[in-house]
């Protein structure tokens, strides 16, 4: 292909890649060092509100934002340096809870909690979904043919349900006296309160992430199944290999290429969990990154927000991404120079 | 084809409401309106819509919404539904507009009370007053022969000797969801308990025996509550209360008409309202009120309009309809039993909640996230007090109000 014909394909996605992705990037990049306050002044000022007996008037001194000329809030933006990122981070205290020797202090910070929680998710939810991907996808494969097609359209239905939505029919089943909550105490004869305490929540969240990703996985393998070299397949099973012979030295190194790209896929998803701690109300008990920069950026009742904080924590989460990343990546590079040679 | 019949079906049936339904005018201005969702709320906007041409939006979360859209030019809602509370951030920003023309022309029925002023310029127009009552079962009650609470120390008491009955799954109720709703409480237990929030400089002062004894005190509630009170919002807590499932929760009063509704409630004519429990020195409870504003970005004409229409929504003919959705400040309420708690919790000197103080915003948020943390045994009072201080100080900080 000559330059010309490549940067002709390949031009409008840089642009759009650009535009969409590197300058919102960039522009958060610069957010994270910047915070920007309301000018205040000091006023005295009259409020008159009704009470349940009549009117309350009260002459108060009150800091209040100042209104410009153009009717808009007069803010100054100033840089902060790695001001956002300390507040993010608390490192003294991250300090002070080693010092101590003490988990639950080092747990008490938002950061680090979140972390916690992302990280055991993210880890304990790719091996299950890898391997219900791929119990799904043996499945569908040995089904016979006249029924592969509905079979393939159910196993893919959590898929296609709305993130929020899933998480919170889940939620209905299992809240207050829901449905599967009632048939569990009916069935192990006790009280069950599924939202009472942390380990139930986090059980549910992981369960609603499985089942609603691995039929991608799922469809991913079934498809790679269809590659698979029968030749292979015959020889082996003329060296009287065993079923599961077959699938551990036949049929897995033949996915593996594909299962490194769903691990990466599930690694960048799950790190950004944040569908589950809505829809499973769980910020009492375990918060995940995204939900911390959620939390900074909505405002509070005098609609201030924390954006340097947000911007700080969305940088921090985007190379909490890239570090999970680089191992598997860097696996993906080796093997490729490996076949090259 | 269908799209156009499909357009004159709604505009003749906009057109036949219009008609048929009390309203003094006919509106030709399309007008959007934005607000909380509760009972009192959708009265209004119902009555609002009689006139033609408004589209209410009623969404809990309408105050992650309101300050971004009526910053707006043009603004996206020319009518506000707002609280003491949500109110600050638009009067702060300017974006709701001074009413005191409108006022003078459509207003006479408007009693001196319902005006909110802010140094002598009317900002919004109040309808209604709230605060939290105590809302309990009075059947039991009385067949236990147990006597009305008045503190939560009695309120503990009577749970305690009401579970070996077994009549309800969980003696109290409380909405203890994280978040706003968690905050809400401290705030009300807190206030009730005589604390200030604030120092010199806007700097916290939650960290000292008054917020461990409010911490506890929400503490040994927990103890006779649902196990899953960290997720239970307002409408949890009324629903646990028409399903009988419980037998008393400090509840907004606008929650009180709901327990009557023989649509969706199994205990009508069984539950009585009261004031809220004392605290040391007053109710743990804050006032409310409620009330609509208008967007400062708009034409004049809307304004005039969006102005008329909110008038027929807060019209002695809708609370004569309504009368037990809340307390009214609209000529022709008459108070029922649904309003006696909180009337009482206001005559017992409730405080209002705290809005004027410009660090409440941060503090309310801080509370809500760090509190759960004591009530699940992670942290203990002083701690998760100290915690609290700490996330309302970097925040405060960072609006420049430290």
């Amino acid at each position: 292909m000559n330059p010309k014909t490549f940067a002709a394909f390949v031009g409008p996605s840089i642009v759009m890649m650009v535009l969409f992705i590197a300058l919102p990037l960039a522009s958060v990049l610069k957010q994270s060092f910047y915070v920007t306050q309301p000018v205040y002044e000091i006023l005295e000022v009259e409020t008159c509100t009704p009470t349940f007996t009549g009117q309350l008037c009260v002459k108060e001194i009150k800091t209040i934002p100042t209104i410009g000329d153009n009717g808009k809030v007069i803010t100054q933006t100033s840089f902060v340096g790695f001001v956002n990122y300390q507040n993010v981070l608390e490192l003294p205290r991250v300090i002070n809870a080693f010092a101590n020797n003490s988990w639950q202090q080092f747990m008490a910070i938002d950061f680090w909690r979140a972390l916690r929680f992302t990280l055991s998710f993210t880890f304990i939810t790719l091996p299950l979904v890898l391997f219900f991907g791929l119990v799904i996808a043996l499945c569908i494969n040995n089904v016979a043919k006249s029924i592969r097609g509905p079979v393939i359209f159910i196993s893919l239905l959590p898929m296609i349900i709305t993130p929020v939505i899933g998480a919170l029919a889940i939620r209905w089943l299992f809240i207050g006296d829901g449905i599967l909550t009632s048939f569990l105490e009916w069935w192990l004869v006790r009280d069950i309160a599924m939202f009472g305490q942390a380990w139930t929540i986090e059980l549910m969240m992981m369960f609603y992430r499985v089942w609603h990703v691995a039929p991608f996985a799922a469809i991913v393998f079934y498809a790679a199944l269809q590659t698979v070299n029968q030749d292979t397949l015959e020889s082996a099973v003329i060296d009287g290999a065993s079923r599961w012979q077959k699938l551990r030295y036949v049929i897995l190194p033949h996915l593996m290429p594909l299962i490194v790209f769903v691990t990466l896929i599930h690694l960048m998803d799950a790190y950004r969990v944040f569908e589950e701690v809505i829809g499973f109300s769980s910020q009492a008990h375990v918060i995940s990154l995204q939900w911390l920069t959620y939390d900074f950026l909505t405002s509070d009742l005098m609609g201030n927000r924390s954006i340097g904080r947000a911007s700080a924590s969305s940088m921090l989460t985007m190379i909490g991404i890239m570090l999970l990343l680089i191992p598997v990546l860097r696996g993906v590079w080796i093997d490729y120079k490996d076949k090259r040679l | 084809m269908f799209i156009k019949k499909l357009t004159t079906v709604i505009a003749i049936s906009a057109f036949a409401t219009s008609v048929s339904a009390g309203c003094a005018f006919e509106n030709n201005i399309e007008l959007k309106s934005l607000s909380n969702s509760f009972d009192a709320m959708k009265s209004v906007t119902e009555a609002m819509a009689e006139c033609g041409n408004v589209t209410s939006t009623l969404d809990v979360d309408f105050k992650d919404k309101q300050p971004e859209a009526f910053a707006a030019n043009p603004s996206l809602y020319q009518i506000g539904g707002v609280s003491n509370g949500t109110m600050v951030p638009l009067l702060n920003a300017g974006t709701i507009r001074p009413l005191d023309d409108l006022v003078a022309k459509y207003g006479s029925q408007l009693k001196p009370s319902q005006l909110i002023t802010v140094n002598g310029q009317i900002m919004a127009i109040a309808m209604m007053v709230n605060n939290q009552h105590l809302m309990y079962r009075e059947d039991i009650f009385n067949d236990l022969g147990i006597d009305e609470p008045t503190t939560h120390a009695e309120m503990v008491a009577a749970a305690k000797f009401m579970q070996s009955y077994n009549l309800v799954d969980y003696p109290i109720g409380g909405t203890y969801k994280a978040g706003w709703n968690l905050g809400e409480e401290f705030i009300n237990n807190y206030l009730g308990n005589g604390g200030a929030f604030f120092g010199e400089g806007n700097a916290p002062s939650i960290n000292n025996a008054t917020g461990v004894a409010t911490l506890n005190t929400m503490k040994s509630l927990t103890e006779y509550m649902d196990p899953e009170y960290l997720v239970a919002d307002s409408t949890y807590v009324q629903q646990q209360f028409q399903q009988g499932k419980i037998a008393m929760a400090t509840l907004w009063a606008t929650r009180a008409g709901a327990m009557d509704n023989a649509e969706e409630s199994q205990v009508v004519g069984k539950v009585k309202m009261a004031s809220a429990p004392m605290g040391t020195t007053r109710p743990a409870s804050t006032n409310w009120w409620d009330g609509i504003v208008l967007a400062t970005n708009m034409t004049d004409e809307q304004a005039d309009a969006a102005f008329r229409v909110a008038m027929e929504g807060i019209d002695t003919e809708m609370v004569q309809a309504n009368n037990d959705d809340a307390v009214w400040l609209i000529d022709g309420y008459v108070a029922g039993s649904a309003a006696a708690g909180a009337i009482a919790t206001a005559n017992n000197g409730a405080a209002p909640y705290p809005s004027s103080s410009p660090g409440m915003g941060a503090m309310h948020t801080a509370l809500g996230n760090g509190i759960a943390a004591f009530l699940t045994g992670k942290k203990d009072a002083a701690t998760a007090l100290a915690d609290i201080e700490a996330a309302y100080t970097i925040a405060a900080t960072e609006s420049g109000l430290m």
